[in-house]
């Protein structure tokens, strides 16, 4: 540990004597470690959205429903605590925000179409936080109460109706004895939504008038929780699965949507085998450049052997010789990393391939994410794995017979 | 054997080690690249393949602007004997006229929103995957049976089974209120959750009469052999429509936009992958060159006395790294492929990937397939970046002098 000062100075200046392979050697780990975090970032910001745009629509990150619920979607399988009983329950628990509402199935006719979407009925003082439309920026208004008696439809069903604001609509939809239960609706708003399909997709009404049209009393289908980090839902898992009735089913967002969740995990994994393969092809050259910094001056370590030098500081200078030039190499890797990053926080639109991205499920914006845990993780493997593939030619270098070393004609 | 080849050869094995060690950057990459490539090409064309065979079909003749809005008056007036007639001029039996609207399907129990196909029940089997895929009761037989062919979700969240009744509520094309009552007389099973829920199949003339279309219909379904066959079908199809009709045929691309999209996607963050692996392994051959070219100095500067033109010595370190690429190249590609082939026999499947894969019709275990194609184009790549990278250190040479390069040693 005594020679480590020593040992260190001469590794530096031993990479700076041939300048030009150490160049090449620092650029090809800047260009790497640049890629890993660099293409991470991009991925991670895509997933991101993806999974904010899929918890919006679920919404929220706990959900409550009947346990038929989710197979068979119908009021039939609805949840009867009012909302006085689940107020009084979650008293004291401190969730984010939290909300009952009534989704089912339904279809919209105007006078001339119809399609199948997914009806809402909220309270819209209480999802504001959740919501996916931004109340303020609705053509025409948001809805105002439970009880209000207009429909906000997403700009593009709205197309496809050929309707807009201040005409009416009907929806249909079915009560829990199967009988039709419609009603006709002034179109009072039309909301924008980052993905075209959310826009065709949902129409929202009050939730009392929800109640009363599917003739189901104060009963919702589903009662939605926020918690503060979609990646870390069971303390707010915990807090509702304490509180709501045996009877429900408690669920996180990824037991829900299961295609998000799994983007998730997989996600996770593509960094890593991403980080490891750009490593693995580095390695070839790191391996290469200690192996002929190694050979060049296999008479000084022969020299130094026999002036007594133990072999493990051979051992251990070649070693500081490779972690400074891939520390060095992370560094300025880094540092590109984040400057080309920052330039791209305002998202990168891709919306040339909006319909694809769309199949994905992520939307036509894609802002980078650059996480802390992804360039430590980066850099952690690359020097980890780049010391384990420095230990072979250190270890040559450190077993050389001194006279044998010194009297090599090089 | 050439004696500048030999010179070339030799002198890579000067430094074995180097010499493997940079040959194994291209190996790796390469290996890597094959299996990828042939991964990815392969998943494209199955996405395609199976995304078109559900429903969409290679093309589609439509009224105009059908294909953006899908409103039930943007129809093709005499749909039957327009695809009748196709039929006959292509001599091609996979061309099918559909309606398309949406409904309330309601059984004694539940009531569900769905999307309503009127199909030709001879001739949809041709077009789509979808009649192949009943796995209770069959598949619709005569164009005007009250009957329905629907999803097995959809038949599960209705609690119906083969024999029951379904009432069907709409709207027809005039805007008035259509409705009906069908049997149910197949249940299909795609496995994409989406379609096995949202989608039921009714014949053609009774769609007419439930919707009131009035012979027409909203889409002329044409399949062709290939892909590459369908774009030679797609002239010849504009130039048969009749010229006043108005009607518009669009191929997969613009009926899947999204297809295409997800494809490009996905290549673009493929290439940028493929791009760094392939400039990390030019670093490293230009470090390696650089190097074999430095520690020659010496002798480059005798040689260089003795007459000969920096050209040749260029040109031999050019060789040299010929060479070695050549060996990256062929090893590589040979890995690759064996590589990728084990997989071709034993089916790959990543944990977690059904959900995803499910998303773009593709099977959880997917076999890629290297051909000439995806085994060659990766290893070129690195080849040819490989021969750029060589060129600094070749070039160097030309400022070399004798006198000098002879003292440094």
């Amino acid at each position: 540990m005594r020679m480590t000062p020593v040992l260190t100075r001469l590794a530096w200046r031993y990479l700076w004597r041939n300048h030009r392979r150490t160049i090449i050697m620092l650029s090809a780990i800047a260009v790497g470690s640049w890629a890993m975090i660099f293409m991470t970032a991009l991925t991670r910001g895509m997933v991101d959205q993806m999974i904010a745009d899929g918890i919006s629509v679920l919404p929220g990150h706990v959900q409550v429903h009947d346990p038929e619920f989710l197979n068979d979607p119908s009021v039939a399988n609805r949840i009867t605590i009012p909302d006085r009983e689940l107020a009084a329950s979650f008293d004291g628990a401190e969730f984010r925000a939290w909300a009952s509402r009534v989704r089912v199935p339904a279809v919209i006719m105007s006078e001339r179409e119809s399609r199948g979407v997914t009806l809402l009925g909220i309270d819209p003082a209480a999802e504001r936080e959740f919501s996916f439309v931004s109340y303020d920026e609705v053509e025409g208004r948001f809805l105002e109460s439970p009880d209000d008696n207009g429909v906000v439809i997403g700009r593009k069903l709205a197309d496809k109706l050929d309707t807009e604001v201040g005409k009416r609509i009907v929806l249909m939809s079915q009560d829990p004895d199967n009988e039709i239960a419609d009603r006709g609706f002034r179109v009072v708003g039309l909301f924008e939504a980052s993905m075209p399909s959310f826009e065709e997709s949902f129409v929202f009404i009050g939730k009392t008038t929800a109640q009363k049209m599917l003739r189901i009393g104060e009963a919702t289908t589903e009662v939605v929780f926020l918690g503060d980090d979609y990646r870390d839902v069971d303390p707010t898992y915990e807090l509702v699965a304490e509180r709501v009735d045996g009877g429900l089913d408690v669920r996180r967002w990824h037991e829900i949507d299961t295609y998000l969740g799994t983007m998730l995990k997989v996600m996770d994994g593509f960094v890593l085998i991403w980080v490891v393969v750009i490593f693995l092809a580095l390695s070839f050259g790191l391996v290469n450049t200690l192996v002929m910094a190694v050979f060049e001056r296999v008479r000084e370590i022969g020299l130094m052997l026999a002036l007594g030098m133990k072999p493990s500081s051979i051992l251990a200078q070649i070693l500081i010789e490779s972690m400074l030039l891939l520390a060095t190499g992370l560094l300025i890797g880094d540092v590109l990393a984040v400057l080309t990053i920052q330039p791209l926080q305002g998202g990168i639109d891709i919306s040339a391939v909006a319909e694809g991205m769309e199949m994905m499920g992520a939307s036509s914006v894609l802002y980078p994410k650059l996480y802390l845990d992804d360039v430590v993780l980066a850099n952690v493997v690359v020097l980890i794995l780049g010391f384990l593939a420095s230990l072979s030619p250190a270890w040559r270098a450190s077993r050389y017979e001194p006279v044998e070393a010194i009297t090599k004609v090089g | 054997m050439n004696i500048v080849l030999r010179l070339a050869w030799r002198n890579l094995w000067r430094q074995p080690r180097r010499t493997w060690l940079t040959t194994g950057a291209m190996v790796f990459s390469n290996t890597l690249l094959v299996f990828m490539i042939s991964l990815q090409f392969g998943m494209y064309e199955l996405m395609i393949d199976n995304t078109l065979q559900v429903f969409t079909g290679h093309m589609q003749v439509q009224a105009p602007g059908y294909r953006d809005d899908q409103k039930m008056r943007q129809a093709v007036p005499g749909i039957l004997p327009l695809a009748t007639r196709l039929r006959d001029e292509f001599e091609l039996d996979t061309i099918a006229a559909r309606g398309w609207a949406f409904g309330l399907a309601s059984s004694d129990e539940r009531s569900y929103g769905i999307g309503i196909f009127g199909v030709e029940p001879d001739y949809e089997p041709g077009v789509s995957s979808i009649p192949g895929l009943i796995k209770e009761g069959r598949f619709l037989e005569d164009y005007d049976e009250p009957g329905i062919v629907i999803g097995a979700v959809l038949a599960r969240n209705l609690r119906v089974g083969i024999g029951d009744e379904l009432t069907l509520l709409g709207s027809g094309r005039d805007g008035s209120f259509a409705a009906a009552v069908v049997n149910v007389v197949g249940i299909f099973e795609s496995g994409i959750p989406d379609i096995d829920r949202n989608f039921a199949e009714m014949p053609l003339g009774l769609f007419q009469d439930v919707f009131y279309m009035e012979g027409a219909g909203h889409q002329v379904v044409i399949s062709a052999e290939t892909l590459d066959a369908a774009e030679l079908l797609l002239p010849q199809l504009v130039a048969s429509l009749p010229a006043d009709a108005g009607l518009v045929v669009h191929d997969w691309d613009a009926l899947q936009p999204g297809l295409k999209q997800a494809i490009q996607a996905d290549m673009s963050s493929a290439f940028f992958m493929y791009g760094i692996l392939v400039i990390l392994v030019a670093f490293s051959v230009l470090n390696t060159q650089l190097m074999s070219v430095l520690e020659r100095t010496h002798e480059f500067g005798i040689v260089l006395s003795l007459g000969l033109r920096p050209g040749r010595l260029g040109r031999l370190v050019m060789l040299e790294t010929a060479l070695m690429g050549f060996m990256g190249l062929v090893i590589g590609a040979i890995t690759g492929t064996i590589f990728t082939t084990w997989f071709t026999v034993n089916g790959l499947s990543i944990p977690g990937m059904e959900e995803m894969a499910a998303m773009f019709n593709l099977p959880a275990r997917v076999y890629p397939e290297t051909t000439f194609g995806t085994a060659i184009a990766g290893p070129l790549i690195v080849y040819a970046f490989t021969l750029l990278a060589a060129l600094y250190p070749a070039l160097r040479l030309y400022r070399l002098h004798p006198v000098e390069a002879m003292r440094i040693n």
